[in-house]
């Protein structure tokens, strides 16, 4: 019961864009079309939920056994961007269309600090490798959810005649307001 | 400008090795220097909390503490004594029924029961609606708590039979804030047994 | 370019919230008051200014294939070390930052500059790169913060201009920061079209 309570808070009612203000760039820059939104998706599910898992367990086995709980932000910031430049590489031998679907999303997602910032706030929130697993995933998945939202809309947005000072990210940003208003009413709900 | 390090395996790895190694042992002065002024911050933040809730006292709290079980959690007593002769007792509780989840409040208790003061140490509401709730229940406010006894039997808001005015628009977050004052009083009436 | 300009640009022609639309997440998240957005945007600026001058000294002894890498590990040092200082002597304005503050290490400017500046420049110029941008970003995250803390709250810097129950709640909470910033970048497209 309880990682279906993560799972809501992390999708809808604390969706990581439209509440928490994490990972905005890739939610403006990739959202012109719903095929990339889709492959970008893909490649931030994958690597966050690594990501997390690795943080967690050095911050358990590594920092927090040594007293170094201040190297934090370094220490997940380099395990990130190594698990970036791995997985690209793994990728591009094992399973070349998938590389061809994710890869240019991949080196973006270093500095996603939406990654980041899931792998700190599981530390914060004192959440067991399961429940940390889950949050990740959920997170991920919210992720995707308003970007793929948002990409549907903004393909629509380009049919519609818009003032020009309003034209490219203003409107978008409107949107992605108005969006977040909707996403205002799942809150309560857990 | 001078010739770049060129990129073989030794010389990445060197450099990388070195950078990190440079960068740590910085992080790990300056910590060296925080991390006393930090812990000091935090007990500090503690203390004013207390101080805002009970009747002025002279001994330390903090030294008293006391870590009571409640139902799904823990909540900390501290006896506030002035003179040796109890004057108050404040007691950090909790909720987990907020509008956007966990409440934690400083609750102060007179040695009779009744509530001295209050004092909201986080939460997730609403701005300008639930968060009202650190100037709504005190003294003089419209959903003044203080002089009441909750006792075992608890408070609640007018909408539910109580005589407390909820925080206007916000009644889910009123009913959660008492629900943490209620589990403070009905431990300390438990343990006062 | 001279120093001056090379300081200069952050301001207005390359205004890296307005006109290169980078940092967003902290431009967004924690602009709830004017307050907030200036510690934010000191905080940023303090971590480019030294960035940007220990990259531009450092930059010829790295090898290129891991520049980025190197980059973050300094970056990061920065940024904890900020962080701390926080900690210890602002506590209250370190907790209304909470996550934005470590997250200044993925911050775009941060790297971009330290990857398009200063690796390519002398100490000196990197460092006034450093300061003019960061303290573009600094105005804008003010902007920003003080149209939602007066719309919002009714206050300016935690002065009260008129009665918070008249405030237009949605500009403090998650909508408001989309929509006013979307204004605000539309109304500065508009002045820059007409010069």
């Amino acid at each position: 019961m309880e990682y279906v309570f993560i799972f809501i808070a992390a999708v809808f009612v604390n969706n990581i864009v439209l509440a928490q203000f994490l990972g905005i760039c890739p939610f403006l820059g990739v959202s012109k079309s719903v095929p990339t939104a889709l492959g970008m998706t893909g490649a931030v599910t994958f690597v966050m939920i690594l990501a997390t898992l690795v943080t967690f367990i050095v911050q358990k086995t590594v920092l927090d056994p040594f007293g170094i709980g201040f190297m934090q932000t370094i220490a997940f910031i380099l395990i990130i961007a190594a698990l970036v430049q791995m997985v690209e590489i793994i990728l591009k031998k094992v399973s070349p269309s998938l590389y061809q679907a994710l890869g240019v999303f991949l080196p973006l997602i270093t500095t996603n600090c939406a990654v980041l910032g899931v792998a700190i706030m599981v530390i914060q929130k004192d959440y067991n490798l399961l429940e940390s697993v889950v949050f990740a995933a959920s997170t991920a998945l919210g992720f995707g959810l308003a970007l793929t939202i948002f990409a549907g809309i903004r393909e629509q947005l380009e049919l519609s005649s818009i003032p020009q000072g309003m034209k490219g990210t203003p409107i978008a940003l409107v949107t992605a307001g108005l969006l977040a208003m909707a996403f205002m009413g799942f809150s309560g709900i857990v | 400008m001078g010739k770049k390090l060129e990129s073989s395996f030794k010389n990445m790895v060197l450099v990388l090795f070195l950078v990190t190694l440079v960068s740590s042992a910085a992080v790990g002065v300056v910590n060296s220097f925080t991390s006393g002024l930090i812990e000091k911050v935090k007990i500090e933040k503690q203390i004013q909390a207390i101080r805002a809730v009970v009747p002025a006292f002279d001994n330390d709290p903090m030294a008293e503490k006391q870590i009571v079980k409640a139902d799904g959690g823990e909540l900390e007593f501290y006896p506030a004594k002035a003179n040796g002769q109890l004057v108050g007792t404040a007691i950090k509780t909790f909720t987990n029924n907020g509008f956007s989840g966990l409440i934690e409040l400083m609750v102060g208790f007179t040695p009779d029961g009744s509530i001295y003061n209050y004092s909201v140490l986080s939460h997730k509401e609403t701005p300008g609606l639930g968060s009202k709730m650190d100037s709504w229940f005190v003294k003089g406010a419209k959903g003044d708590i203080t002089g009441k006894t909750p006792g075992t039997q608890g408070l609640q808001v007018s909408k539910d039979g109580g005589n407390v005015d909820a925080i206007t628009a916000a009644t889910i977050s009123s009913r959660a804030f008492l629900d943490a004052v209620n589990r403070a009083a009905k431990a300390l009436a438990e343990s006062a047994k | 370019m001279n120093n001056w300009q090379t300081f200069t640009k952050g301001f207005f022609k390359e205004n890296p919230t307005f006109v290169l639309l980078l940092g967003m997440c902290p431009t967004l998240g924690v602009t709830t008051s004017a307050m907030n957005g200036l510690g934010m945007g000191l905080a940023t600026a303090f971590v480019l200014i030294l960035s940007n001058l220990v990259i531009s000294l450092v930059a010829n002894l790295i090898p290129d294939k891991i520049r980025i890498p190197a980059f973050i590990v300094i970056i990061a040092a920065f940024v904890t070390v900020v962080d701390m200082c926080m900690a210890a002597y602002l506590p209250s304005l370190h907790e209304s930052l909470g996550l934005f503050i470590p997250l200044i290490v993925v911050n775009c400017i941060v790297l971009g500059r330290a990857e398009s500046f200063a690796s390519k420049n002398k100490a000196i110029p990197s460092m006034l790169d450093g300061l003019g941008i960061g303290l573009g970003f600094t105005m804008a995250l003010t902007i920003l913060g003080a149209i939602r803390e007066i719309l919002g709250s009714g206050k300016f810097f935690n002065m009260t201009l008129y009665n918070e129950n008249y405030g237009m709640l949605v500009f403090v909470l998650a909508p408001g920061a989309f929509i006013a910033l979307g204004y605000l970048i539309a109304f500065i497209n508009r002045i820059r079209k007409t010069n």
